[in-house]
């Protein structure tokens, strides 16, 4: 045994690699995409035999990894919780086909949500695909578990889901590793159209199969040591959760001095512990349900009292005991843990009311390329005083909805910009409208939207932002920038090309940073009609280095333009002028193409 | 048995937290205790308020740390650790950069921030503060970079860290690349001169 101190997306990714993982695959989303880049990382010195890649998207990372685990690889996917919508097309069929070698899906949730567009729960989604799902509570459950979900998948041949959410992915612990990892020999695929190939018949006989496992995982899952019935005999009051609430309602119930409550722990929510479940709640008059994003659960709960004729109250979200929406905390679990127990609550720390504290909202960085996309475009549309809307998208970009910019009309899903931006021109028949995706996005689920607008003859200027890596997620390369998470050098896919071939009407490259260049692409690319294509091409300051800061003279009238228009984090007001953080300039020069009086001037080259 | 510590670290995306938090849990560790932290990664790393937990001792369940219980809050700018203030315990110490950093809003609407107000209220909740004068550290380390390091320096002057500056020191060498090493040991010295 050796222990390392780890984040829980790191145990995930050794857990897999000492359960004889061979193939990885996935796309990056906050909170998962540490899972594949430890793997990549370690997999030199733990196992070189190990393949791992970014896909393109979450469906095609899917389905690589299916064909691997046809072939008795065991294969690790890891997204976060939207891009399991994006692989959903395959997944729910692969339920019905299963797999071969191990397969297990990480698919991390986002309550709160802290950076993701919705508050879905992947344990719903395990249900409605009939795919058993694991749900750790700690970064040492994550380790474990993945070597428990490895097993249950190739014992039952199919794909297995695993939930972690932000604070398991994000929160680091020490974690005691096996000496003794597994390792894996593919048997290599054998034909068997009978097994492999999808029909309406073999559905209808695999559909019977899936409901019939159900009830076999129930009674596996009452028997898992994660599954726990604590304090059994401690009253008629109990507590039920699952995840990283169960870490809170521990700490919830030491700090209130009951820590005999009974407390059902559920770590595999589908198909549900109900055995452990009726035998937990057969002497319990009423039972608290601590879980986040959806009442799973506690929807169990009730299906369990329903069959089994329990007479218990299930207190949860669907009774309004518990919030509908965000995350949980120790705080908020040991008001309503008091409240539910009869116990005094705790009494809140007050202080005097601080000051009005500034407001920090997440800025696009200072010199960052898509600024100066933005604001091309803005004043080009504000020069040709055309009516104009910006479909935005997911990354980076989408910070240019803030002010001063306010560049981001719309803002949906993966690839979204390109399609709204044609369902609104079909109705706003005066304004152009715009579509801003960025290089990473417009390989992952950009393209087919372009050949929409292409084959439906619809009128869009379609801007992509190529900054030659995924940003936000944490530079992760893609097919554009020539770089394989192998290591290897790659041929990389010319996003001029791409949009060639798919017929665009007009092509132009500008440097967004070269802003009387880009103002001019883009009122020439306004005036024509068809799928008129822009790449503004600068690369993220996160990927290149500074050539040089900026920095103002006593020039400065104090107009204040540059902090007005372009919102730059490194452009300060100080006093009656303008000051450039030295520390922050990346030397973009974009302030000093605007200032009125030429007082912001280039100070060092580096 | 010690008592668990709870340690909160705040500041604005960028200026070195995940690092700092980093070496704490590594110093812990090696002195055999738990440690569970909690990073904030993702959207708000791009400037905006960033918040890591560290907790460390003998028996630790959750990874965040609940209001009213930080045994130090480390605030690497005057509004943050103003924003993390209810995370602090009655009689816990802060240790707090001077310097603020003005978020784009501020300077677009105008209003001044200049964090005094932060500082002035501070002083007159937290009966442990320690003010750090970041500006004067930074010339005399000669980069600015040495901010998170320095904040640890002087809460480990005072046993609120429950890391020896000497512990810091190791864990500086064992954990940072050795091109960084005179810099954060300078800096800690520098602190500890003082």
């Amino acid at each position: 045994m050796s222990t390392e101190f780890l984040m829980g997306n790191e145990a995930i990714a050794l857990g897999a690699l000492d359960a004889g993982v061979n193939v990885v695959t996935g796309y990056p989303g906050t909170p998962s995409s540490e899972i594949l880049e430890t793997v990549a990382r370690r997999r030199e010195k733990e196992n070189p035999d190990v393949y791992v890649e970014w896909s393109v998207n979450e469906k095609a990372a899917l389905e690589v990894a299916a064909g691997a685990a046809y072939a008795g690889a065991r294969t690790l996917v890891t997204m976060k919780q939207v891009g399991l919508n994006v692989a959903s097309d395959p997944l729910m069929s692969l339920a019905y086909v299963g797999v071969k070698g191990g397969m297990v899906i990480v698919s991390a949730d986002d309550p709160g949500p802290i950076s993701s567009q919705t508050e879905q729960d992947t344990r719903t989604f395990a249900a409605f695909a009939h795919l058993p799902v694991f749900d750790p509570s700690s970064p040492e459950e994550a380790y474990r578990m993945i070597g428990d979900a490895f097993a249950l998948s190739e014992q039952y041949g199919t794909p297995v889901l695993f939930r972690p959410t932000t604070r398991v992915c994000h929160g680091c612990a020490p974690v005691e590793r096996t000496d003794k990892p597994l390792r894996n020999t593919p048997e290599g695929f054998v034909r068997d159209p009978a097994r492999w190939v999808i029909f309406p018949r073999a559905s209808y006989l695999n559909h019977i199969k899936l409901a019939n496992r159900e009830r076999e995982l129930d009674e596996k899952f009452s028997a898992y040591p994660l599954n726990t019935a604590e304090n059994t005999a401690g009253g008629r009051r109990a507590i039920a959760c699952g995840g990283i609430s169960y870490a809170y309602v521990k700490e919830a119930l030491e700090q209130l001095g009951a820590e005999n409550v009974p407390l059902l722990r559920i770590a595999t929510p589908y198909p549900f512990p109900e055995q452990l479940t009726s035998a937990f709640l057969r002497d319990k008059d009423e039972i608290l349900v601590a879980e986040e994003l959806d009442p799973v659960i506690e929807r169990a709960l009730l299906l369990c009292c329903g069959r089994a004729h329990l007479p218990v109250t299930v207190r949860g979200k669907l009774d309004g005991t518990m919030p509908q929406a965000g995350e949980n905390s120790v705080e908020q679990l040991r008001t309503a843990i008091a409240a539910f127990l009869g116990l005094p609550a705790p009494k809140a720390e007050n202080r005097a009311e601080p000051p009005a504290l500034p407001v920090r909202p997440p800025v696009l960085c200072a010199g960052c390329p898509h600024r100066a996309s933005f604001y091309a475009v803005k004043r080009a549309m504000k020069e040709l005083g055309q009516k104009a809307y910006f479909c935005g998208d997911i990354g980076c970009y989408t910070l240019g909805n803030a002010a001063p910019l306010d560049m981001v009309d719309t803002c949906l899903c993966m690839g979204a910009d390109v399609t709204i931006a044609q369902g609104l021109r079909r109705v706003e028949k005066d304004a152009v409208c715009f579509s801003f995706i960025g290089d990473s996005t417009f390989f992952a689920s950009g393209m087919t939207g372009v050949v929409n607008a292409v084959y439906n003859g619809t009128d869009i200027v379609l801007t992509v932002l190529d900054n030659s890596t995924t940003a936000m997620t944490g530079h992760q390369p893609h097919p554009g920038t020539g770089r394989t998470m192998m290591g290897e050098m790659t041929a990389k896919l010319s996003i001029e090309r791409v949009l060639e071939a798919l017929g665009v009407s007009s092509l132009r490259i500008v440097d967004p940073l070269d802003q009387a260049a880009a103002v001019d692409a883009v009122k020439a690319a306004a005036g024509e009609r068809g799928v008129r294509a822009l790449i503004f091409r600068s690369p993220c300051i996160a990927v290149t280095k500074p050539n040089a800061t900026y920095t103002v003279t006593d020039a400065c009238i104090g107009c204040g333009k540059c902090v007005r228009e372009l919102g730059c984090p490194a452009t300060v007001r100080q006093g009656k002028q303008v000051r450039i953080d030295p520390a922050l300039c990346f030397g973009c020069s974009l302030c000093a193409q605007y200032c009125p009086t030429g007082a912001i001037v280039k100070k060092e080259v580096r | 048995m010690e008592q668990n510590r709870s340690i909160l670290l705040c500041g604005v995306g960028g200026q070195g937290t995940v690092l700092a938090s980093k070496l704490i849990a590594y110093a812990a560790m090696r002195g055999g205790l738990e440690v569970r932290t909690s990073e904030t990664i993702g959207m708000a790393q791009r400037g905006g308020c960033v918040v890591s937990h560290v907790r460390v001792g003998h028996h630790i369940n959750s990874p965040l740390i609940p209001r009213g219980s930080a045994d130090l809050l480390l605030g690497f700018e005057p509004a943050e650790a103003v924003r993390c203030l209810p995370y602090l315990r009655r009689g816990g110490t802060a240790v707090v950069s001077r310097a603020p950093i003005s978020p784009v809003t501020a300077s677009l609407s105008g209003s001044s921030y200049n964090g005094a107000d932060m500082l002035t209220y501070l002083a007159e909740q937290v009966e442990n503060l320690i003010i750090l004068d970041t500006e004067e550290i930074i010339v005399a380390c000669g980069s600015p970079r040495v901010l998170n390091i320095a904040l640890l320096a002087a809460a480990a002057k005072t046993d609120a860290l429950g890391i020896t500056p000497d512990e810091l020191r190791a864990a500086v060498r064992e954990r940072l690349p050795e091109k960084f090493h005179a810099l954060n040991l300078g800096a800690i010295d520098y602190i500890c001169r003082r």
